[in-house]
């Protein structure tokens, strides 16, 4: 086992989704082959940044470096915590994302199912850079790979509302890194001389407090993944992509990048230390918590589930942000958590989502009148899914929130803590009828109109069921067991 | 061998000459562009060693004839000038194999030998500017591009690239004409036409004739800018670049407007920079002014064309922008911005007009419409298309993210914030205009025009293939790009008053 050492896994890593997205097209004719590749690509991902867990907890930093691209920056990769549990997430979450989507595409007899799947594979081998990478510009490479090899997907139905979505999609999340995440980079080098990430930032003592405001503002609106109000509008807008699409925007990929990136520049470009000497947590708090309660309270509005689920992803990135920003070590330790525990409950109730559309083609959350008889596995799964984004034990959303507000309450941050406060009540208020409509309502009688809206259904294909279900194990499992994450996200910031 | 290389300097420019002759008596159109070719592939090998020799250290001084500089001509070559050479070479000689299928497509048989010849002495014209250390050779050799450069374009079939190639002509003639009014007065305040001598002469001329000096910078300003394309002077550009034959597109949008380009920077930073401080004439804040407004305003327009070449002309106006700009910035990183911009647009903008001429060789029509759903008939090609277009969008991974990181950095040193955010937005527009492009070719239903269409042969697709592997390659590897750009910007700059 020589030859499997932590630099080796790392490209290895890196190699495997771009491996499957060459192999999938020479399957293009066989589909029960070409999933497979995927199916294997995902779990040998998944393997190999397990192998790169035990190294990462016992203090080893794999790294591997390429050619200087500009001075003093080179296209380098090297796996610290936060990046190991993003890395973890993602490729765990392939997996069972890989088994939906297969269900959910046959279906619904999607066309183009091969582009799908190779697009697929690249973004996560574009999460994986992101993950991985060492220092701002091998992860703007990387991000900027991840928004390009997502757009056929967001576009998929390839319909005129799709391409809409498609190019605002696009133009928001290029524009937004370009305009503003870019000239935070070019500025970043100007002033400390170097981009690489360093634990405790690099900033620190180099810039003005003027200055890390600017840059703060450029980092925190030019990530635009992280779907901070104003720049979120792609996110519900990219609704109309396959729910399989959705859950790799919301739950596996797009936005955790986001937060991921936020949550790395907080920590190791400016330094928590020095963001709080310089007083930052203030304004930080109020532009993350502004997100966290209007994206709620327009959740509340939605009738359409997707779109109530988009805006709650909303909502629940910016309470990444915010656990950062009260910028308490434990505060940042549960931002981190809370990536985690977000990936698996919202992924969970995606799936739901489109286990309704594929059984029932519903897709306004009025319609779902005592649904919950019929398909009880996947309303289980939801309401778990919904209790985790709640915050309400045992399931893996309780933990994040926690040490959240603990942070909140050592900093005397009580703005943090009443904004918490509120939106877990509108997390509530939108989530909870749902599952009370599904269980305690009467289903609607049986209509006989020409479109024959209320045929009876049972359940959705198995590998969506399976799917959901073992994402809705994972969310609660992640509350009894988390070590794992705990102890990266200690690792992080040298406690 | 050692007998030769004293000679390269004069031997880069000999041999497309004596090409160009040969190809222009041969008559017919496959043997002219069998001297076309190996006149191309041999260009790469001289520019190289002169390369490699001005890294080795110092620069080439080349007496032509014999005659003692400044009273004879002298061809000088330093780093700056080797890498515009390699550049230039470089370009001829990858995209030359795909001229064969693509000018018999286009043009008559009986034009195929002129069509060469006017090719290589073009060819001719823009090296000898760029390796001529001296004001009136630069002239002469800027005539005999231009001249080559009006037949190429009304060289195809297409009866509007007559009246494109007249308006060029007009214009470049104003252009060439303003350059030598600039040089007389150089000459009238100096007595010298060598660069270097009349950069050593300048200091003490200003001081008696301030005002000569001023306006000959003037004269010369407009009338390279005009041949360069600078904002609002461009207006030459689109109709000539839409309407020439595809392979002339290409030649010319990667190197003629390159060439001019290195005269300015030659004009400016190594004739008058000793002597004059730019920051007190108001020459770093119009070019400036006028390179955001070709960025802006190019870009804006291209959005617009329906015609895809004409589309990427208006991107090269915008692109030029962003190489004068790192000239108005003028400082180490915002130059080396420009000279490498040089290379990473010359390469990119190739391969997109490669990429054009490959769909029209197919289903004779650059039409956007026409275009509808034709990615997956022409993978190939289209992928090379969405690769370079994203070179100009400047995402990170590719050539144009390289150029864009050094202009930043250099404003950010010299001018501020708000030019940074002004060098990103505009590349937002170019995200518009690349992805109309794409949407449309690839995630539409086939146009009637292209059912049929499928990749073109081998000697078009392989240069294509070539320079879009590079635009990843130099995105990525640059010590062969950026490092020699910045050791010329660092010369450069070091000259300065």
């Amino acid at each position: 086992m020589t030859w499997a050492t932590p630099e080796c896994l790392l490209i290895a890593a890196l190699i495997i989704p771009l491996a499957a997205a060459l192999l999938i097209p020479l399957f293009h004719r066989w589909p029960n082959l070409r999933e497979t590749v995927t199916l294997i690509a995902a779990v040998l991902l998944c393997l190999t940044v397990i192998a790169l867990l035990g190294p990462v907890l016992s203090g080893v930093r794999p790294q591997w470096s390429g050619v200087e691209v500009l001075p003093g920056v080179a296209f380098a990769f090297k796996l610290e915590p936060l990046g190991m549990l993003f890395a973890l997430i993602a490729s765990s979450l392939w997996i069972v994302n890989s088994i939906y989507s297969i269900g959910y595409m046959r279906a619904n007899k999607e066309p183009r199912q091969t582009t799908y799947y190779v697009c697929f594979a690249i973004a996560l081998a574009s999460t994986m850079g992101v993950a991985f990478a060492e220092n701002l510009f091998t992860l703007f490479l990387f991000y900027e790979m991840l928004t390009i090899s997502t757009y056929p997907l967001v576009t998929h139905r390839r319909d005129s509302e799709a391409m809409a979505s498609g190019r605002l999609y696009l133009i928001l999340l290029l524009g937004t890194s370009m305009v503003l995440f870019l000239p935070a980079i070019a500025a970043t080098y100007v002033l400390a001389g170097t981009i690489d990430f360093a634990p405790g930032g690099i900033l620190g003592g180099k810039a003005s407090g003027a200055t890390m405001v600017v840059l703060l503002v450029l980092y925190l609106f030019g990530i635009g993944k992280a779907a901070v109000m104003p720049f979120h509008f792609w996110l519900p807008a990219a609704m109309v992509a396959p729910t399989p699409v959705s859950a790799l925007l919301h739950a596996v990929a797009v936005v955790k990048a986001g937060v991921f990136c936020v949550v790395k520049v907080m920590v190791m470009i400016f330094g928590v230390d020095a963001l709080a000497a310089a007083g930052q947590s203030g304004w930080l708090t109020v532009v993350a918590g502004t997100t966290v309660i209007v994206a709620s309270v327009v959740a509340l509005k939605q009738d359409n589930l997707k779109r109530r689920l988009a805006y709650s992803t909303v909502s629940q990135l910016s309470y990444v942000v915010l656990g950062a920003a009260i910028l308490a070590p434990i505060s940042v330790v549960g931002a981190a958590m809370h990536i985690a525990a977000h990936a698996w409950c919202k992924i969970t109730l995606f799936f739901a989502a489109g286990s309704i559309y594929t059984a029932a083609h519903l897709t306004e959350v009025s319609q779902l009148n005592g649904i919950g008889r019929r398909m009880p596995w996947t309303m289980a799964a939801f309401a778990i899914g919904a209790l985790g984004m709640i915050g309400v034990p045992p399931t893996a959303g309780f933990l994040g929130k926690w040490f959240m507000l603990t942070g909140a309450m050592q900093t005397a941050n009580w703005l943090a803590v009443a904004i918490m406060v509120v939106s877990t009540v509108l997390n509530a208020g939108y989530f909870l009828p749902i599952v009370f409509r599904a269980f305690f309502r009467a289903p609607p009688e049986p209509t006989h109109d020409a479109h024959g809206g209320h045929e009876v259904h049972g359940e959705a294909p198995w590998p969506i069921v399976l799917a959901l279900t073992a994402t809705a194990i994972g969310a609660v499992a992640l509350f009894f067991l988390p070590q794992i994450p705990l102890a990266l996200a200690q690792m992080m910031i040298g406690r | 061998m050692t007998a030769v290389m004293p000679h390269l300097p004069a031997l880069q420019i000999v041999v497309p000459l004596l090409g160009a002759i040969l190809a222009g008596f041969l008559r017919r159109g496959p043997t002219a562009f069998a001297v076309a070719l190996a006149v191309s592939w041999l260009m790469p090998f001289i520019a190289g060693a002169l390369l490699w020799q001005v890294l080795g250290g110092g620069s080439i001084s080349y007496r032509l004839g014999g005659w003692q500089p400044p009273y004879g001509i002298e061809y000088r070559v330093d780093v700056f000038n080797a890498f515009v050479l390699m550049l230039v070479s470089v370009i001829g000689a990858v995209t030359m194999p795909y001229a064969r299928r693509s000018v018999a497509f286009e043009i008559d048989e009986g034009r195929q030998a002129w069509f060469y010849c006017m090719y290589l002495l073009c060819l001719t014209g823009l090296l000898g500017i760029t390796i001529t250390g001296d004001a009136f050779n630069a002239f002469v050799f800027l005539e005999v591009s231009a001249l080559a450069t009006y037949v190429l374009i009304a060289a195809g079939r297409d009866r509007r690239a007559l009246l494109a190639s007249y308006q060029y002509l007009i214009m470049g003639t104003i252009g060439a004409t303003f350059y030598v009014i600039g040089v007389g007065l150089l000459w009238v305040v100096t007595g010298s036409l060598n660069f270097v001598d009349v950069s050593a002469r300048l200091a003490e001329a200003a001081t008696v004739q301030p005002r000569p000096v001023i306006t000959a910078l003037a004269f010369l300003t407009v009338g390279v800018s005009l041949k360069l394309a600078l904002f609002p002077l461009h207006s030459w550009l689109p109709n000539a670049y839409a309407y020439a034959p595809s392979f002339a597109t290409t030649f010319l949008a990667a190197t003629a407007t390159k060439v001019a380009v290195y005269l300015l920077i030659r004009l400016y930073f190594s004739v008058f920079g000793p002597t004059l401080n730019f920051q007190k004439l108001p020459v770093s804040e119009l070019i400036i002014g006028l390179s955001i407004a070709a960025m802006f305003a190019a870009s804006f327009i291209a959005i617009f064309q329906t015609n895809l070449k004409r589309m990427l002309a208006y991107s090269s106006v915008a692109q030029i922008g962003y190489i004068t700009l790192g000239i108005g910035i003028a400082n180490k990183a915002g130059l080396t911005g420009s000279i490498v911009h040089l290379a990473n647009h010359a390469v990119m903008k190739a391969a997109l007009f490669l990429a054009l001429g490959a769909v029209f060789y197919r289903i004779g029509s650059v039409k956007l419409h026409d275009l509808s759903g034709i990615g997956p008939k022409m993978p190939l090609t289209m992928a090379a298309f969405v690769v370079a277009g994203f070179g100009i969008i400047g995402t990170p991974g590719t050539v144009g993210f390289i150029s864009k990181w050094y202009l930043a950095v250099g404003a950010l040193n010299e001018v501020g914030w708000p030019l940074v955010l002004v060098i990103m937005a505009s590349s937002l527009l170019a995200v518009i205009y690349i992805g109309r492009v794409v949407e449309v070719a690839w995630f539409r239903d086939p146009s009637p025009t292209c059912i049929g269409a499928s990749d073109p042969p081998l000697s078009m697709l392989i240069p294509l293939l070539v320079l879009t592997a590079a635009t990843i390659w130099f995105g990525i590897d640059t010590q062969w790009t950026a490092g020699i750009a910045g050791k010329a910007a660092g010369m450069l700059v070091g000259g300065l008053k």
